[in-house]
């Protein structure tokens, strides 16, 4: 792997429950790694969430705060005894505060290949309230 | 065997979970290993007829993904290829790592080439590995004259 150490790509981060908030699920919980890039248009946010399927995966966003639920289904081997582990099973959350405004009409998530990949357009208020500044 | 008739006592189920306890944190125990030498991170099923291997690869397209078993020893090699963006995109973060990755692991037994079975779902790599017939433990058969 090119950009990070081999060792931290391979490990997870586990989520830190903030404060009395437990989570229903017995299972791990994990950051997952993410991408966030901005063009003209759209905010893209990419996350690895391996395990997850797009049936099940909750996004929501309030005011402008985006949260990333993502539910696993795991490996379930039937007759098989787990003998070595280097990774661990488990949800994902993750929460961003997003600074422009966003058409809500129109966001986009799908999930392909382990990947959550989420389209918000920038609603047209915002993008308007760019000032340009003028030199002279 | 003399154990067998003897009362159990509250001090030897004490014992009993220490032991568990004591092998659940051993840093060298070899069930637990989360650091992972290399790319991907593996887990590994067992059962008398083989082993399942699994490996959580997101992003990583199936065509991309080689697997090849000779004998004993498993390789999985690929590339990782990172999202085309157009040019005036700017990023606010990159955590996700692109590039190659290859690795071999040493099974502990001969695999039957011909059955070994590859699927790949959700972003999760799911190998099953049939232990080679010949390479299977003979059964015999105690006889009594």
């Amino acid at each position: 792997m090119a950009r990070n150490d081999p060792s931290m790509e391979v490990q997870k981060q586990e989520d830190v429950p903030a404060g009395e908030m437990e989570r229903t699920h017995a299972r791990r919980c994990f950051v997952p790694k993410s991408d966030i890039y901005e063009t003209e248009e759209e905010i893209i946010v990419l996350a690895d969430i391996p395990g997850a399927s797009d049936k099940t995966v909750d996004i929501s966003l309030e005011k402008n705060v985006l949260t990333i639920d993502a539910f696993i289904e795991p490996v379930r081997a039937n007759g098989y005894d787990l003998a070595y582990a280097e990774y661990d099973e488990g949800d994902y959350q993750r929460v961003f505060r997003l600074s422009d405004e966003i058409d809500r009409d129109r966001i986009e998530a799908s999930v392909s290949g382990g990947v959550l990949r989420l389209c918000l357009p920038k609603a047209a208020a915002a993008k308007a309230r760019k000032i340009a500044i003028k030199t002279k | 065997m003399v154990q067998r008739f003897l009362r159990p006592s509250i001090w030897q189920e004490m014992d009993q979970f220490q032991r568990e306890m004591n092998r659940l944190f051993d840093p060298n125990s070899r069930v637990r290993a989360f650091n992972s030498p290399s790319y991907p991170a593996v887990n590994v099923w067992t059962d008398e007829d083989g082993q399942l291997i699994s490996a959580e690869m997101p992003g990583v397209r199936p065509d991309d993904i080689s697997i090849d078993v000779t004998g004993d020893a498993l390789s999985i090699s690929g590339e990782r290829h990172p999202d085309e963006i157009s040019k005036d995109a700017r990023y606010h973060r990159r955590e996700r790592s692109f590039g190659s990755f290859s690795r071999t692991i040493q099974l502990p037994f001969m695999v039957d080439t011909n059955k070994v079975e590859a699927s790949f779902r959700n972003g999760v790599l799911l190998i099953s590995l049939p232990r080679a017939e010949a390479d299977k433990p003979r059964k015999i058969a105690v006889k009594t004259r």
